[in-house]
């Protein structure tokens, strides 16, 4: 049956299709939606599961195979860090069932900390990893994927992008599925990592590289296309960047598709070279395909010029595109104007919702508008002409808290608090790193997942003059947040933690966690409580709060900042996104004074202003309340009096 | 048509508008890709959606100036989009802002009547709906999605017929509104003359 499936979709069905009968992982932008999948598309017959973290759900998945299961476990790049212990020893140690680890790497980046390319990362490893360009593709590679796996007994990674991850293709698929049977563990030495079994292993890892840069170069989908003088290499989404680039002049190119690019199909690329003048090289992320090349080259005693991110032609950082790559090949090669621009010229929008992603960024600016070319000179204060021939700016956009989000009333109290006090805001990985915007400009670190507990706890080692604040997501607290919190108590720190409890995992869409009482598939379990965790760990100061009962919510930060020691407030509202929205609130146009002090504090989306006054946009607004709260003339109320 | 884009802000429904168009097609026997902003990007934020169809598409994005047809569910976002449109192309859009709470902070001015103005006056087809109507109609605006898409097949430049596009929309929606967004193709589909 013909299916519109996203790329994520495709993986699992691909998997299904696959006889995989383990899956685990831990929520990721872009790679969430294959866990939903499995967990959606199975009749029980598959396992599968949220686990509390990468490192996590990598093990589970390993152990599976080790006991002959096929397995899969699905996270995003950065999270094949916190995996990465795992990883890096069990490529020595190997495994029977087929294992995939699947990571959706992210260019841009849209939404993620960074650009890393898990290419390097199987390199690295020296774990096999497979190329997705697009979701039919994906579907077919996760099978074949599973089939190299078994055969040379490692794991292999299966990496794909944003633009394969989270783009749809009508795609043929399996009806059936059935999990292969596993035989079980059997025991033997070779499960044991010992420091003899690694340095034979080595040896076995290094043969099998130079095999399988054999094998691969008549793997199917590494292939060379056309006949052109000038060649291509691409890989992932870039390969189709570049079918629309070329279209319509075809013959003037040969393209080589790389699909494994670690070990990397060198007899293939040697074919490839010999067949063109010139080589220009587009992917995204690093230049591993273009260094593979180089490397090549230089292995051969071969001089031949590789254009690409290392010779400054193809941009080293942000996503690529058609109208990029067509760019390019027309500046360097002359070959075509690919894409003439239509009448309207580009002013605000480079043609990329990655964008999207510099907001992100350059949200605590709020007069600046990434989407805006900087040649254009608009002037803002001109009468407006409603038949302008120059188009209006469009508002600057940027991702903010939704209207209603619990996190803005936490971050808000915080503030007050904290007001004319020296504190240090320490943020960490979710939804509430947008409180690094304005109006509340309540984050001033954010690195990776936990880590604003310790990085707190770090600050006041250097300078014990501030209370230092971490806040934490209840997901988050429970992926990486627990060790920094004993080592917070182990060592005596000076610190507040904040635990933003909206009961779910929001930013990668509500997946739920083990503070939830809820598996993947719905089933009930046990929920592990975050106050009993703070006061088993040792806290002495745990104070739970609604963070949209102001006053309460204000005196208990206030008491804990007070204090000495580390000191815990977990401040407990379910998501907006998740619960029923109460009533819209209205502003009664007579009272209000215009201070707009709900606007210049609180920055909900649900507000705007019109005519000088605060306006409430009924198809946002949640009723929440907190404007109502803080409006120095309680003039926004349930009812629409004048409206 | 083979390259639609529809933009708008974060929580507008371009989602799903764009999967009803692809499976219509798809229906038709033709290959379809999507790609759309998902995640920490479409949080309040600019979102588009890039639908592509036809016997065979390379990229899930569109080029700029390959698009046939806009549908913008704000008028902003069409501004912000519009060189994605190829020359004699359609743009749909309702003409109901949305305002930014980010510019409202920083006093930057938006005038959605200049947007539309400026569309009006730059794209020969163009086809605007009244989001208060919208409003009026149906009390909500959760069904701007499916009102614009039946503009979108009244303006012929969908390329799909009423009854391609209902059929598509009754595969895509939830049973319990399946009535309500009846209504709305219906009314979107008449209120530009289709």
């Amino acid at each position: 049956m013909k299916e519109l499936l996203m790329g994520n979709e495709a993986v699992a069905l691909g998997a299904l299709a696959a006889g995989v009968s383990v899956v685990s992982g831990y929520p990721g932008t872009p790679s969430t939606e294959v866990i939903e999948t499995v967990a959606k598309r199975n009749d029980g017959s598959v396992y599968v599961e949220w686990s509390v973290n990468e490192k996590a759900a990598l093990e589970v998945a390993a152990g599976a195979s080790y006991a002959g299961a096929r397995s899969m476990v699905t996270m995003k790049q950065v999270g094949l860090n916190v995996a990465s212990d795992p990883l890096m020893c069990v490529n020595y140690i190997g495994v029977k069932g087929g294992m995939i680890v699947y990571v959706a790497d992210d260019p841009g980046p849209i939404s993620s900390q960074t650009e890393q390319d898990t290419r390097h990362f199987a390199k690295y490893a020296k774990i096999p990893v497979f190329d997705c360009s697009s979701p039919e593709e994906a579907y077919e590679l996760v099978g074949k994927a599973f089939d190299f796996s078994e055969k040379y007994e490692t794991p292999v990674i299966l990496r794909s992008t944003t633009r394969v991850c989270h783009s749809c293709a009508s795609i043929e698929v399996s009806e059936s599925f059935k999990p292969k049977p596993a035989e079980g563990f059997i025991k033997d030495g070779k499960w044991v990592i010992f420091p003899r079994l690694s340095y034979l292993n080595k040896i076995k890892l290094e043969k099998r590289e130079t095999e399988l840069k054999d094998v691969f170069s008549s793997f199917t989908l590494n292939e060379i296309k056309g006949k052109g003088k000038i060649g291509i290499a691409c890989g992932g989404i870039c390969f189709s960047y570049v079918a629309d680039a070329i279209a319509g002049n075809e013959d003037k190119f040969t393209i080589f598709k790389v699909a494994t690019p670690y070990p990397f199909p060198e007899r293939l690329a040697e074919k490839f070279i010999s067949r063109v003048d010139k080589i220009i090289v587009f992917e995204e992320l690093d230049p591993v395909i273009e260094d593979s090349l180089i490397y090549l080259l230089g292995k051969k005693g071969m001089s031949f010029e590789i254009r690409g991110k290392r010779t400054g032609d193809v941009p080293c950082a942000g996503e690529l595109s058609a109208k990029i790559i067509g760019d390019i090949l027309s500046e360097k090669y002359g070959t075509m104007t690919v894409f003439e621009n239509s009448s309207f010229s580009s002013r605000y929008n480079s043609g990329s919702v990655s964008n999207l992603g510099s907001d992100l960024q350059s949200n605590s600016n709020s007069n600046s508008n990434s989407n805006s070319n900087s040649n254009f000179n608009f002037n803002s204060d001109s009468k407006a002409d409603l038949h302008s021939s120059f188009p209006p700016k469009p508002p600057a956009r940027p991702p903010v808290l939704c209207a209603g989000c619990p996190h803005r009333a936490s971050f808000y109290a915080v503030k007050k608090a904290m007001a004319g006090k020296k504190a240090v805001f320490c943020g960490d990985i979710g939804c509430y790193t947008l409180g690094n915007a304005a109006p509340l400009n309540m984050v001033d670190t954010c690195l990776c997942m936990g880590a604003g507990i310790t990085v707190a706890q770090g600050i006041g080692r250097a300078d014990d003059s501030s209370v230092n604040f971490a806040f934490v997501g209840d997901s988050t607290f429970f992926a990486s947040g627990m060790t920094g919190i004993v080592n917070a108590i182990y060592n005596k720190s000076n610190m507040v933690l904040v635990v933003l409890d909206n009961s779910t995992t929001a930013m990668t869409g509500h997946q739920p966690h083990p503070g939830m009482g809820i598996t993947v598939m719905g089933d009930v379990t046990q929920a592990v409580d975050i106050e009993k965790i703070l006061r088993a760990m040792g806290a002495e100061f745990v104070r739970t709060a609604n963070p949209f009962d102001y006053e309460t919510a204000v005196a208990v930060i206030k008491e804990a900042a007070d204090k000495k020691g580390f000191r815990a407030v977990i401040f407990k509202a379910p998501c907006a996104a998740i619960v029923k929205s109460k009533k819209s609130l209205f502003v009664k146009k007579n009272d209000c004074i215009g201070c707009l002090k709900c606007i210049r504090e609180l920055g909900c989306p649900a507000l705007s202003v019109k005519d000088g006054k605060a306006m409430i946009d009924r198809d946002l607004c949640v009723g929440c309340g907190l404007c109502s709260r803080i409006c120095p003339k309680k003039c926004i109320g349930e009812e629409a009096i004048d409206e | 048509m083979n390259n639609c884009l529809l933009c708008g802000v974060g929580g507008q429904g371009t989602v799903l508008a764009s999967r009803i168009i692809a499976s219509a097609f798809m229906e038709k026997g033709l290959f379809a890709r999507t790609a759309e902003t998902i995640g920490m990007a479409q949080r309040g934020g600019s979102v588009v959606s890039h639908v592509r169809v036809g016997k065979t598409v390379p990229s899930p994005m569109i080029p700029p100036g390959k698009a046939d047809l806009i549908i913008a569910f704000e008028p902003s976002e069409a501004v912000r989009n519009l060189s994605f449109l190829r020359k004699d192309g359609t743009v749909v859009l309702c003409d109901r802002p949305i305002y930014a709470v980010m510019s409202s902070l920083s006093g930057e001015k938006y005038d959605a009547r200049e947007s539309v103005a400026y569309i009006k006056s730059t794209i020969e087809r163009c086809y605007a709906i009244s989001g208060d109507e919208v409003e009026r109609t149906f009390g909500f605006m959760k069904v701007l999605n499916v009102v614009l898409l039946g503009a979108s097949a009244g303006s012929g430049a969908l390329g799909l017929t009423r009854a391609e596009l209902e059929a598509a929309v009754v595969k895509k929606v939830k049973p319990e509104f399946l009535e309500m967004n009846k209504r709305a193709l219906a009314f979107g589909f008449e209120s530009i003359g289709g």
